[in-house]
């Protein structure tokens, strides 16, 4: 497959079909199964015995390995699966809606006040987008401890502080886009800031509000090093869980860690399907910005 | 009232971290109300061990073999999606899935199936460093080749039919086409591409723990682990672990910036 999509290499016009389509959509297929490959193998290990496991990944469920649900049960249990969902899904969509509003007025406000003081922040923002966590993550998990912010609704200010940079950003190059005259126009007809932003700038930037929001929920949903810091011990999220499903000692259970993988994985795909159109439209928005 | 709540969180989640890390980073201390200010001495101690340079160059080498696959392969599969053949929708979903998944979740779907391979010759992805480099590197593309496919698409999709056609009539040839009208309107996603791979690679953690957590000893430890590693599990390193920080900061600030302005000088060329 590789070697032949080599050859062919080429550009055609995209209204004309391909000759031989059927060819290309075999290969595809080919790679799109390989593609998907290692996410089955998870599906059917999750079935067998945990001893089946590890040196055998390839074989599938035999009447000697099967083992049902015993893995799910035992996984779910042993992390307790379901208080770190929950926790999961508070902390990423309420960091998310949070994100979303107090960023997109504090993006329109640098958009439209040119102050210096505005300017710099911008510049702060922009900056905070390429420092890694690792340089602040000690410090910062100090800074929440001090301030008692690591409970699950603690942690949403400091994802609103470390992910200010990238929404905040976005939001004003957006915002630089809507032609001042609308609003200029509303002032005129005796409109406030705040219902100018809320009647008229917030429903054109609808776009960048599904953009920033999905952005931001793919990486608050498997971020996994910033709730493990700030998190107290008794608060788990998805990730953090699997990652204790790892014994001190290094030793794994394989039956267990497939089947928790399975149960992590699904509302992600439930996600993706309902959500596709956006979540593509809006990675393709957000490289553009970014 | 419109900026308050993000500048306010903006300073308890960024600004004060990391003034204070900048700080922090010429003491020596275990907690951080007891602080011994020592100066360089962290960075030197740094560089006189030996791991933090072999994370160095192991990150180093990672990310440029990471960039160049992740992007070709992206690439070309990008081009020959935007051909017209049945299911050339479906695939690009199915590529683009597993960038929705974490990195711990990644690392051991990998561990579990690349060991899973390697039995077969009886290593394992940690038997020595590279089985655990080519790991990461499978790894990464499978995470990453879809999200860049979609970047890609978006730019070829963007590129004008007459322009193309005009090219054909010229009598370009398709290898022509290519060189010569489509990659050069793509340069802008060829950067943005090369941008978030290279951090991507540079900047990698969790990956890098799910699947070997920097075993054999120490050897596959990226600069990211290397950093937390000393930072949590050696008593009375804080400091060196804050200095290691702040040199990988101005190493991922170097490549950004550089980056940044190669790009802005190549747009004013156009």
């Amino acid at each position: 497959m590789a070697k032949n999509k080599k050859k062919n290499i080429s550009f055609e016009p995209q209204d004309k079909p391909v000759k031989h389509g059927w060819v290309w959509t075999l290969g595809f297929g080919i790679l799109a199964v390989l593609f998907v490959m290692p996410i089955l193998v998870v599906v059917w290990n999750s079935f067998k015995e945990k001893s089946a496991i590890n040196l055998t990944p390839f074989q599938l469920p035999t009447k000697a390995t099967f083992v049902g649900l015993e893995n799910y049960v035992r996984g779910t249990s042993q992390i307790n699966f379901v208080a770190a969902f929950e926790n999961t899904l508070m902390i990423t969509v309420l960091s998310v809606i949070l994100i979303v509003v107090c960023t997109s007025m504090c993006g329109w406000y640098i958009a439209r006040v040119n102050s210096k003081g505005a300017n710099f922040i911008y510049a702060l923002f922009a900056f905070s987008m390429v420092i890694p966590f690792q340089m602040v993550m000690y410090t910062l998990s100090n800074v929440a401890q001090n301030l008692h912010l690591t409970s699950p609704l603690g942690i949403v200010i400091i994802y609103l502080g470390f992910g200010a940079g990238l929404a905040t950003f976005m939001f004003v190059g957006f915002a630089k886009s809507i032609p001042i005259e609308i609003e200029e126009a509303a002032m005129i007809d005796g409109c406030g800031a705040c219902g100018i932003f809320f009647r008229i700038v917030l429903p054109i930037m609808k776009p960048t509000y599904i953009t920033v929001a999905i952005l931001e929920s793919m990486w608050i949903w498997n971020d996994f090093l910033l709730p493990f810091l700030v998190l107290d011990s008794d608060y788990r999220t998805i990730p953090i869980a699997i990652q204790y499903l790892k014994g001190g000692y290094g030793t794994v259970d394989w039956g267990a860690m497939m089947a928790v993988i399975v149960l992590s994985i699904i509302p992600i795909i439930i996600f993706y399907v309902i959500c596709q159109k956006y979540i593509i439209s809006g990675v393709v928005a957000g490289a553009v910005k970014g | 009232m419109f900026v308050l709540p993000t500048v306010a969180a903006f300073f308890i989640g960024f600004i004060v971290p990391f003034i204070w890390g900048v700080y922090l980073s010429f003491n020596k201390f275990t907690v951080v109300n007891n602080l011994h200010f020592v100066g360089f001495k962290n960075y030197v101690t740094m560089f006189k061990e030996g791991d933090f340079g072999h994370s160095l160059w192991y990150t180093a080498l990672f990310t440029v073999v990471s960039v160049i696959t992740i992007n070709v392969l992206a690439f070309l599969i990008a081009l020959a999606l935007c051909k017209k053949f049945h299911g050339t929708r479906l695939f690009r979903t199915i590529f683009f899935m597993p960038n929705l998944i974490g990195g711990i979740v990644l690392g051991y779907i990998w561990q579990i199936i690349l060991n899973g391979v390697l039995v077969h010759w009886k290593v394992t992805l940690t038997t020595n460093e590279w089985y655990g480099f080519w790991g990461l590197i499978i790894l990464m593309n499978w995470q990453q080749i879809g999200y860049m496919m979609i970047i890609y698409i978006a730019g070829i999709m963007s590129v004008p039919q007459d322009l193309i056609e005009s090219a054909m009539i010229d009598g370009a040839g398709s290898w022509e086409r290519l060189k010569s009208v489509i990659i050069p309107i793509l340069r802008p996603s060829i950067t943005i591409c090369t941008f978030l791979t290279l951090t991507n690679g540079f900047k990698l953690f969790d990956q890098n723990l799910a699947l070997t957590a920097g075993n054999p000893g120490k050897k596959s430890e990226m600069l990211a682990l290397n950093i937390y590693n000393t930072f949590y599990g050696r008593v009375g390193y804080q400091g060196v672990g804050q200095a290691k920080a702040v040199i990988f900061t101005i190493l991922v600030a170097i490549i950004a910036f550089a980056q940044l302005h190669f790009t802005r000088s190549g747009e004013e060329q156009m």
